[in-house]
């Protein structure tokens, strides 16, 4: 589990296109605050922003958890849903594949920009991504 | 409309995006500057979005999508103000933007836009 030894600092309803841009901010400011690099997070929040709305559009909306690390090199997310889930997940996670006519990179891409990327979808239903993105500081 | 503000300067339309703009209002401006493009029959269009943080897979569909929108309507469209990380970031997400002409700022885009030049 790649968010072991983080600790959950704030967490976001995911319950439309309004809490897409507030997870987006929460996630900016918080790797403001930790001193974070402007690349390091542009690209996380982008991938954030990605998964974010993955959860409002196809699971039909979710919760968004934020952790910090002891280390404070890097920052952590977590996204459930209550979605259908995913039932082939490698086919969800090529570039251009999508079931509502977007781009499809969405996935794909926010895998990219993450350091650390992890999706299950249990059975039961639902949609979980966890990511971490590095902060870039200098030592 | 919440996305931002569109001033019709010379013949071109300046459209300068909200920081914290949802994936509605970007469609919403979709609708709004196609209006005022037939409206005023400008020739030009500037989006600036350098209040943008981020600019991720979907905003990235609607502004190639309101360049070509644009193009169909006779008005050219540049996109100005991209900070670097977002460039390189979009890059990373096989976004390349390939139709939409860039600039750095609004004043190159007005500059580029007079004598002609494409990109």
């Amino acid at each position: 589990m790649i968010l072991k030894g983080g600790r959950e600092v704030a967490s976001v309803k995911l319950d439309g296109d309004r809490s897409v841009a507030l997870a987006r901010s929460r996630v900016g400011d918080l790797m403001q605050k930790l001193g974070s690099r402007d690349l390091m997070k542009t690209r996380f929040v982008t991938a954030v922003s990605e998964i974010a709305r993955n959860a409002v559009v196809h699971g039909g909306g979710g919760t968004l958890r934020l952790y910090e690390f002891a280390r404070g090199d890097r920052i952590g997310i977590e996204c459930t849903d209550d979605g259908p889930g995913i039932d082939d997940i490698d086919t969800a996670m090529t570039d251009g594949y999508s079931t509502r006519g977007s781009l499809g990179r969405g996935l794909g891409g926010a895998k990219r920009l993450a350091k650390d990327f992890e999706i299950v979808s249990p059975p039961a239903g639902g949609t979980i991504v966890r990511m971490t993105g590095l902060l870039g500081r200098r030592a | 409309m919440n996305a931002g503000a569109i001033y019709e300067v010379d013949g071109v339309l300046l459209v300068s995006i909200r920081a914290d703009i949802t994936d509605t209002d970007i469609v919403d401006l979709q609708d709004v500057l196609s209006e005022r493009i037939t409206g005023s029959g400008a020739q030009g269009v500037v989006i600036d979005i350098s209040a943008l943080d981020i600019v991720d897979t979907f905003v990235g569909r609607i502004l190639a999508q309101l360049t070509g929108i644009a193009r169909l309507l006779d008005a050219e469209t540049y996109v100005v103000g991209m900070r670097p990380a977002v460039a390189m970031t979009l890059v990373e997400l096989g976004m390349y933007l390939p139709d939409n002409h860039t600039a750095l700022t609004l004043t190159h885009a007005l500059e580029k836009m007079r004598t002609g030049k494409p990109r």
